[in-house]
Order: structure tokens, then sequence, then C-alpha cells
């Protein structure tokens, strides 16, 4: 079996005193739809937070891709293919659907700054191809008919998949989604569920997921992490993970 | 009436150059949510490089270059030596850097080329033109000219290119534009570089209207309701804020001046400005900051 994608060891991290996470480690294998569930407030947000670098593991470390660190920035782990999503909506609110998706795409540009200001060199191509491949991720996303749209002015479910978009566009080989189905109703969590699936198989995108809706993590996921007040306490298949006695203590609380 | 059109007429030109400083400081406070204060220092210093320069006989074009290189020089070292340090730390203790940053860049460039009044000739001539009954000066139609242009393209650069894109990325969601690997080093590398650009434009009309001194840090304070009236984020908002107060200061000059005792333009703006904050106090274009709970 191939090195496993993503890679935690021994991860702490507390807030003043708090013990956000508890000396955790597990694998996440390439190709696979982890999902991250657990009580509020279990540190799955702080998780993924470690992982693209936006907070610092005060011990432990992460493998992503066989490359091994404590501390990363956030734009050098985008650089490297990790790409997220957020839970409360970070998008550029003032910027259009497609001037979203195309920010996405701008680690990946080669041109220097004169070749871009005037137009000049492998500019033309590079801004046809970055075109290209912003409207294929909006029509995959469905997001056609918003395109032009800014998108403080569209729906909630709609500037979720923008979200996913954005992060898509960029080809990344790890997708983090913070609760990629927050809000939605029953519909528009098929839907989503249907676009993290696609994304998976077509793009081979390795997925780390925190959602709540065990219907939908049932039957998404390849791979169940169960975190409670910081500690790992369930990891496995959606059905090891079901039986777990751990794991119904603390989502139904022990029984005295 | 023609003399109205003329005094209009002539503070709009004058406009646009104080929409050409402006425009420095909405780009600074796009990227870093700062305002700048070493903004007029840069103009200071781009004029007093360029005039030394010259004055020991190098030619305009190479002066001009060598004035450049100097100001993105100094764009660069600004991110590395005070910003990077300062990621993610308060507004507020950015502003206090940018203010100490002025007195080093002054000091700098006084100490290397002394603090005398130079004079500046970029061989505009300035005879005044008669269009009908109204008289316009040249070289403010040629300043005028210059800054729109400048303007113009600094507009198009931020509105549609990539580097615009990731400006304002960065201005509506730093985390985010981060996470998707926008790398903030290099963008406000980038956007200081511009400014300083943008400085040494204005550092060179303003410095051949009123002579390179000193005083030409003080066009700060005329940006100041340039902004306060067009709003902090918006280049727009620095055109139109800037043709305002222009035309406002001269008019009031001409049609208050007589009944107040004179010296209107100096304050007429600030009062505009202090309106502007009571009614409006985004300014015309600027956002309204939205704190997440």
């Amino acid at each position: 079996m191939a090195e496993p994608i993503l890679q935690l060891r021994d991860v702490s991290l507390s807030f003043k005193g708090i013990k956000a996470l508890n000396a955790l480690s597990f694998d996440v294998e390439r190709g696979e739809i982890c999902a991250l569930i657990g009580p509020n407030g279990a540190g799955k947000s702080s998780l993924l937070n470690i992982i693209n670098g936006v907070y610092r593991a005060d011990s432990g470390s992460v493998s992503f891709d066989g490359e091994r660190f404590v501390r990363i920035r956030p734009a050098r782990a985008a650089h490297l293919g990790i790409g997220r999503t957020f839970q409360h909506n970070a998008l550029f609110r003032h910027l259009s659907v497609l001037d979203n998706v195309l920010a996405g795409l701008i680690r990946h540009s080669r041109t220097t700054l004169i070749e871009h200001a005037f137009g000049l060199g492998r500019d033309r191509s590079e801004t046809r191809a970055f075109g290209r491949r912003a409207d294929e991720i909006i029509g995959f996303l469905d997001l056609a008919r918003h395109r032009d749209r800014v998108v403080s002015t569209l729906p909630y479910g709609v500037q979720k998949r923008v979200d996913l978009a954005r992060a898509l566009v960029g080809r990344p080989s790890l997708l983090l989604l913070d609760e990629p189905m927050a809000g939605m109703n029953q519909d528009e969590k098929r839907e989503m569920s249907s676009f993290v699936l696609e994304a998976n198989r077509s793009f081979r995108t390795t997925v780390v997921l925190i959602e709540h809706d065990m219907s939908v993590v049932m039957g998404l996921s390849h791979h169940v992490v169960v975190l409670d007040y910081g500690r790992k306490v369930g990891d496995g298949t959606p059905e090891e993970v079901r039986r777990n006695p751990d794991v119904i203590a603390a989502y139904l609380g022990t029984v005295h | 009436m023609s003399f109205f059109v003329e005094t209009f007429i002539g503070g709009l030109l004058a406009g646009v150059m104080y929409s050409l400083v402006a425009i420095g400081f909405v780009l600074i406070y796009k990227a870093s949510g700062v305002f700048n204060f070493a903004q007029g220092s840069m103009v200071l210093c781009a004029g007093l490089t360029f005039v030394t320069m010259r004055d020991r006989g190098i030619d305009f074009w190479l002066a001009g270059l060598i004035t450049l290189t100097i100001m993105v020089a100094i764009a660069i070292a600004v991110e590395r030596v005070v910003l990077r340090p300062l990621v993610n730390r308060p507004q507020i203790t950015l502003f206090m850097a940018t203010l100490g940053l002025s007195f080093v860049i002054e000091g700098i460039a006084q100490i290397a080329m002394g603090a005398s009044v130079h004079e500046l000739d970029l061989g505009i001539v300035d005879t005044p033109i008669t269009v009908g009954e109204v008289q316009v000066s040249q070289f403010d139609l040629v300043a005028a000219a210059t800054a729109g242009v400048l303007v113009i393209a600094l507009s198009i650069f931020f509105n549609w290119t990539r580097v615009g894109i990731a400006l304002r990325a960065i201005a509506d969601d730093p985390l985010a534009a981060r996470s998707i690997g926008i790398r903030l080093q290099t963008l406000w590398q980038i956007v200081w570089g511009v400014a300083g650009f943008v400085s040494l434009v204005a550092g060179l009309l303003w410095g051949a209207r009123q002579g390179v001194q000193f005083a030409l840090t003080l066009v700060v304070l005329k940006a100041l309701p340039v902004l306060i009236i067009g709003g902090f984020t918006s280049i727009t908002g620095a055109i139109v804020g800037g043709l305002i107060v222009g035309a406002s200061d001269s008019l009031a000059e001409i049609y208050l001046g007589s009944l107040l005792g004179g010296s209107v333009s100096t304050w007429f703006s600030y009062v505009l400005a202090v309106g502007f904050l009571l009614v409006r106090p985004t300014g015309l274009f600027g956002d309204a900051p939205i704190e997440r709970i």
C-alpha cells in the first residue's frame, strides 16, 4: 500500500491552558474521503487549521505528501497542494464568482509581473488557460448562471459551492472542507455530497471533511475519525465507527 | 460666468494631482489596512533624489529610472524590515510603524541630499492657453493629463489583472486569501513599489510647481480630506474625491475668500470632510466595515 498522503503524529494544541487537541495521531490514505466527526468543541476545526497552517501545533508533527512539518504558512500549504473551505463562508464578497474562482488559480501563475501587466510572452496563453479552468469548475459545480454575480448577493447555499469551486480550481491533492453542508436543507446537502464525491472521483482529490449530519457522513466517507474533547475516540470505516462503544458514549452519553 | 468656469477648471486640474497622491494611500490601505503616514516622505524622497541627480547633470530619463529603482528598493526594504515582523498586529501598530518610517525616510533623504529648496524644471512651458474667454495654465493641463493617464492605468491594472484580484481578495478576507496561496509579502512589495512609483510622479509634478522642499511631505495633509470624501478603499473614490476637493477649494477661495478674509482653500476641504464624516462616514465609494459576530 502507498504511503498515506497525510500523517498526524501526537499533535497537541491548547488555548490558554485549555487542551483543544491532545496527542492526536491518525493517517489519511491517498484518494479517500475522510470524515472528522465529534461534538462541538471537540477540536475538529482546530485540526484543519493546523493542517493548513492557520494554527501552529504545540507539539507533534504533520506529514503531507512525504514532507514533515510542525509549522507551515497557509500560503505555503496551498502551494504544496492543500486546499480548504471555511465554516463561515470566507469568500471575497465584493468579487464576482468568476473572480473568486480565478483567485484560486493565482498561485499557479508562472508569468512575471511585467509580462502580466503588459500582456507579453506567456501571459496571454496563461490568462486564456486560467479562464478555461475557472469556467470548467464553474460548470462542474453548476454555477454558470451565477458566474458574473458578486458573491455577497448570492444565497448561502450557492456561496458554499463558490467556496468549494475556489478551493477545487487549483486542483489540490488534499482538500479540507469545514462543514461544507452546515445550514443546508436535505436537497442541498444531497447535491453538495454528490459534488464532493464527484470531485473525489474525477480529480482524485483526497478529502478531509467535518460534518455533523451522520447520514451524510455514513453515505459519503470511506474513513471516519471521531474526536471528543481533543482526543481520538474512534478511527475506522463508517461501519466500525458506528459499532464502537466509545463513540456511542461520546455521542449519546454514558449509561450510568 | 467665464471667471467661474476658469476657477472651476483650475480647481479640477489641481484636484487630479490630489487624486494622484490619494491613490498611493488607497493601494496601501487596501493591501494592509493601514493609513501610510510615510506617503508624503516618499513623495519628498522621490522628488529630492530626482532633482539632486538633475542638478548634477544626469539625463532626465536616466534620473527617472534611477529614482524609480530606489523607490522600488525602498518598497521591498519596508516590506522586509517593517511590515513582515508586524504581520497580524493591530492596525494602530502598523500605523505607528509608518509614522516612524516617515521620519527615517525624511531624515535619510535630507542627510544624503540636503535640506535646501531645489528648483525643478520639467521642461513644460507655463504660458496660459486661452479657449474662448477661459484661460487655463498649460502646466496644470500637462500635470493633470499625466496624473490622469497614471490614474486610469492604475485603475485598469488593479481592476483587471490577477494582481488586482489578489489585492481585492486580501482586502476582503486576508486569511482566506492566504489559504488559497496568495502571498501577502509579494503583494505588499508590489503595492508599495507601485506607491513608490506614484510618489515619484507626484514628487515631480508637485516639485515642479512649488519647488522640491520639505513642505512636499505636506501633500499628505491634502490627501486626507480626499480620502475621507472618496473613501479609503476605492481608487474611483480617490479620483472623485480629488476632483471635489480641488474644485471646491478653488471656488471657495474665490467666492468665500473675500467674505472671510482669504486663505479659505487651506481649510475648506477639511470642513467639507468633516461634513462627509457626519453624513457618510465611509466616504462616497468606501465600504462599511462589517464585523463578524
